[in-house]
């Protein structure tokens, strides 16, 4: 994930080597200390268990069937959404298509709908849309956001008088764009399949109701049945490292497409391709992914919700409790993730030192972790090191502050690394104390980063369903919770009120969100 | 930089606050007046439970929260949770989810007075928890799809290849392992998981994670046949009503295998702090008023308590011929699981 940021910044100010802060170092490793908790808890499962234990249910033709299906689905959604999403950031960022404005704006919005909410969408009215290919349509439709978002604001960025001078050498059209621009933008492709691949190896919501198996359904599925934590932890080891390896194959790619261009404010306004014949063609995919990514759902939901429909299932929470509870629960989450963000990105920033950046590589462990497994660890540790926080609020926001860390890691670094150093310096060299400067100086610059961390956990916080159908406060439901459990009883119109609201309470954040990605390389030209 | 980085800070500020809200909230939610508050956790469905916990709670005036979970997850709880289990009472679907906590010596004895209530062979043999109502497993079949003359009479039947394609099954529903258990009991555990083999080879399209959705999909034609227990059947009735119902049950020949008894039970936590109220809901649950509300709910199961009979039109209970399976039969369903992983379904 954090490869993403950097993407995002193409020109960063040459990091000076100074001494690093100790404060800042100690803080910091607090903070991956508290990341690494649910991973100390499945290795202390695992020891429990045995190896032998272990090894006879992890070697089994069960693994290698959800690690075929995974592989599967990874390939072929991860290269659709690539496909999907630099398409049409190209189509909306350099030609002429018409509707660019309100086209780039829908383009986004799936953001703010969770991929349990889409698969709901199509479930409840095609039920024939289910297994694989129901897989991969919706998640396709839910994840390519995540490529559209980077890749369209690294074209903003990128610089056209390549691709224009690629063509005055005699470069056709089609090659100029294959050679010089795809190339261009092909470390943040790159990074938005990694998120589109990591989201994959996480959604548990989605598969389940699609009835499509895989890691994560299967993690559930063995915690469920035959009171079997030890099967779980050691399915969720495999999803560990897998996604270890995810991380590790886009760094070492990543690596090596490193991308020179002018310098910044040498920005300038770029012409944009005439599609001509294809103009409607281009206008149609795009509003076919549209369609199905937004359309669908929201006009399931809204069918839903005008066709009512009461349920045998009694309602445990109303909306409105169920809407305050989870706004409630995903502020609090969304704030400690970003203030524990803040040192370790810092850091990450500022010092030179190589522990550092193992430090970092650690805390983005957890983003391979299901929440299930998070929620297990925390209730363990609860349990036995501080039962009076077991099934309160503050345990699950721990868990959500927990599992989403990396989200809003990635978007507080972003910001740290533009930020200036050379205005600290001015500050601490006009005598303000070091503490002061952060407060005065660094705070603001790393402002709208903070905002984007805050929105990003905000976001997946609120439809987060798994840890928290473990955590939650007995007598609470969350909306996530109590459309999760209308939907398991095929109540689809009781439970459409939760996903509209839970969609209603993502657009904001989601439209902020999309802003921030929007507006970051300018953001990085009006700096240097 | 003018960009609105003083609204991005009030509003993190602002949330920081909402958290130490929360956490104050979070803070003060276990204190409270001297009223009894009982905890449940229950692994029956919230219909069922519903109505049982806002008559006790009117009838006696102590206060039922309600904690609603898989019943594995929520016994899995409380063995991790120990001592410090929060729960009272729990309430499940299955009696093995209840002997598996009574293996483990975390239930407290049930009084004589409530156990005499329902037929000793519905209850605990160990007096630990009480049977409150019972179902059976039958096959639902799409009427679109198939007449009731084609469908099997015998669970074995399943297995054979004339189903590929056609059967949903729910390996992971704790309703599945007392058929696998019953199948076992009957013919042996070889046999058990070569049908299992038969079974998955069969459902391969159709492999879902409850007998809601099986019940859902046969009834769609998405599958043609599924085994479930007979109350989901009349629950998505009820939910989409009759006109929108393309399938049927159908009954397994008398004594067969995968013709079960399930009994859905109750019991307190030998870790209560409140024994007397906590017997006092188990006793509720299975008096007359209790087990009248079942008989009149959406829950479709049949009461098993004072004498009370289901008004719902259900096939009699009295004349159900399941297979000759007593509680300590079914067991903690451990042996089931591993049947199942056995087979590559979990």
């Amino acid at each position: 994930m954090a490869t993403l940021a950097s993407d995002l910044s193409p020109v960063v100010a040459v990091r000076a080597r100074r001494r690093t802060p100790r404060a800042l170092l100690v803080v910091s490793c607090l903070v991956a200390l508290l990341l690494l908790l649910p991973l100390a808890f499945l290795l202390l499962e695992a020891r429990q268990v045995g190896w032998s234990q272990l090894s006879s249910l992890l070697f089994r033709q069960l693994t290698m069937t959800l690690l075929g299906n995974l592989v599967q689905l990874a390939v072929v959604v991860t290269a659709l959404a690539a496909t999907i999403g630099t398409g049409a950031a190209w189509c909306v960022e350099r030609t002429d298509l018409p509707f660019r404005r309100t086209l780039a704006m829908l383009l986004v919005l799936p953001l703010a709908i969770p991929d349990f909410v889409v698969a709901f969408g199509w479930v409840s009215v095609l039920p024939a849309v289910s297994g694989y290919g129901g897989a991969v349509l919706v998640m396709t439709s839910g994840l390519y956001p995540l490529v559209y978002l980077p890749v369209s604001a690294s074209l903003r960025g990128a610089d056209p008088s390549q691709e224009e001078t690629a063509r005055t050498l005699g470069l056709g059209p089609w090659q100029a764009f294959w050679r010089v621009t795809l190339r261009q933008v092909r470390p943040t492709i790159l990074a938005g399949c990694l998120l589109v691949s990591l989201a994959l190896l996480a959604e548990y919501g989605a598969f389940e109701i699609l009835g499509y198996q895989t890691f994560t359904t299967e993690i559930f599925t063995e915690f469920q049945v035959g009171f079997n934590t030890p099967a779980a932890c050691a399915l969720s080891l495999v999803v560990v490292l897998i996604g270890l390896l995810i991380l590790a194959g886009e760094g070492s790619l990543r690596d090596r497409g490193r991308v020179a261009r002018a310098a910044h404010n040498s920005r300038r306004s770029i012409s944009r391709r005439r599609l001509g014949r294809w103009r409607w063609p281009a206008v149609g995919a795009i509003g076919g992914v549209i369609a199905s990514a937004l359309g669908m759902p929201l006009g399931v939901i809204a069918y839903w919700l005008v066709r009512g429909g009461s349920s045998t299932l009694p309602q445990s929470a109303t909306v409105a409790s169920a809407v305050a509870h989870t706004v409630l629960y995903g502020a609090a989450a969304a704030a400690i993730a970003t203030v524990l963000a803040v040192p370790v990105a810092l850091l990450a920033a500022r010092s030179s030192l190589p522990g550092v950046r193992l430090l970092e590589r650690s805390t983005y462990v957890v983003q391979g972790l299901p929440g299930l497994v998070i929620a297990l660890a925390l209730v363990f540790f609860a349990l036995h090191y501080l039962p009076g926080v077991y099934q309160t609020s503050g345990l699950l926001i721990g868990a959500y502050s927990i599992l989403f860390f990396p989200l809003a890691y990635v978007a507080v670094r972003a910001s740290a690394l533009q930020a200036p150093l050379a205005l600290e310096e001015v500050a601490r060299s006009l005598g303000n104390r070091p503490l002061m400067v952060r407060w005065r100086v660094t705070l603001p610059l790393i402002a709208p980063g903070l905002a984007a961390a805050f929105c990003l956990v905000f976001l997946s916080a609120v439809t987060e369903l798994t840890a928290t159908l473990i955590l939650v406060p007995t007598g609470v439901q969350t909306l996530a919770t109590q459309f999760w459990a209308f939907t398991g009883n095929v109540s689809y119109g009781a439970a459409a009120p939760y996903a509209a609201a839970m969609v209603a309470i993502s657009v904001l954040p989601g439209i902020l969100l999309g802003r921030w990605f929007d507006r970051r390389p300018t953001g990085t030209g009006e700096h240097s | 930089m003018a960009r609105p980085t003083g609204a991005a800070l009030r509003c993190l500020a602002g949330s920081a606050a909402v958290a130490i809200l929360a956490a104050s909230i979070s803070g003060c939610g276990g204190a409270s007046s001297s009223r009894i508050t009982l905890i449940l956790y229950n692994g029956q469905h919230p219909q069922t439970t519903n109505s049982l916990v806002t008559a006790f709670e009117k009838k006696s005036g102590i206060q039922v929260v309600v904690r609603s979970n898989d019943e594995d997850v929520l016994a899995d709880q409380i063995v991790e949770e120990g001592n410090a289990a929060p729960a009272d009472l729990i309430y499940t679907e299955n009696s093995p989810a209840l002997e598996y906590l009574q293996r483990k010596n975390l239930l407290a004895r049930v009084p004589r007075s409530t156990l005499t209530l329902v037929p000793a062979k519905y209850s605990s043999p160990s007096a630990d928890w009480v049977g409150v109502s019972a179902r059976v497993s039958v096959l639902v079949y799409n009427t679109r799809l198939l007449r009731a003359n084609q469908l099997p009479t015998s669970v074995l039947s399943l297995a054979a290849p004339r189903w590929r394609g056609l059967l949903a099954i729910a390996p992971s529903e704790t309703d599945f392992q007392p058929i696998v258990t019953s199948i076992a009991r009957t013919y042996g555990r070889a046999a058990a998981v070569r049908w299992l083999q038969g079974v998955k080879a069969n459902a391969e399209q159709h492999i879902y994670p409850d007998d809601e959705t099986i019940t859902a999909r046969v009834n769609s034609g998405q599958a043609a046949i599924g085994i479930i227990n007979h109350y989901y059947w009349y629950r998505l009735r009820a939910e989409i009503g009759a006109g929108q119902m393309h399938s049927a049950l159908a009954y397994f020949a008398p004594r067969d295998a995968g013709y079960v008894l399930e009994v859905s039970g109750a019991a307190v936590l030998r870790s209560s702090h409140h024994q007397a109220a906590a017997d006092r809901f188990l006793a509720f649950l299975v008096s007359r008023q209790g087990q009248e509300l079942l008989a009149h709910s959406d829950s479709f199961e049949y009461p098993l308590g004072s004498g009370v009979v289901t008004s719902r039109a259900l096939r009699p209970f009295t004349s159900l011929r399941p297979a000759r399976l007593s509680i300590a039969d079914l067991g903690d369903g451990a042996e089931a699981v591993a049947l199942i992983q056995q087979a590559q379904l979990l």
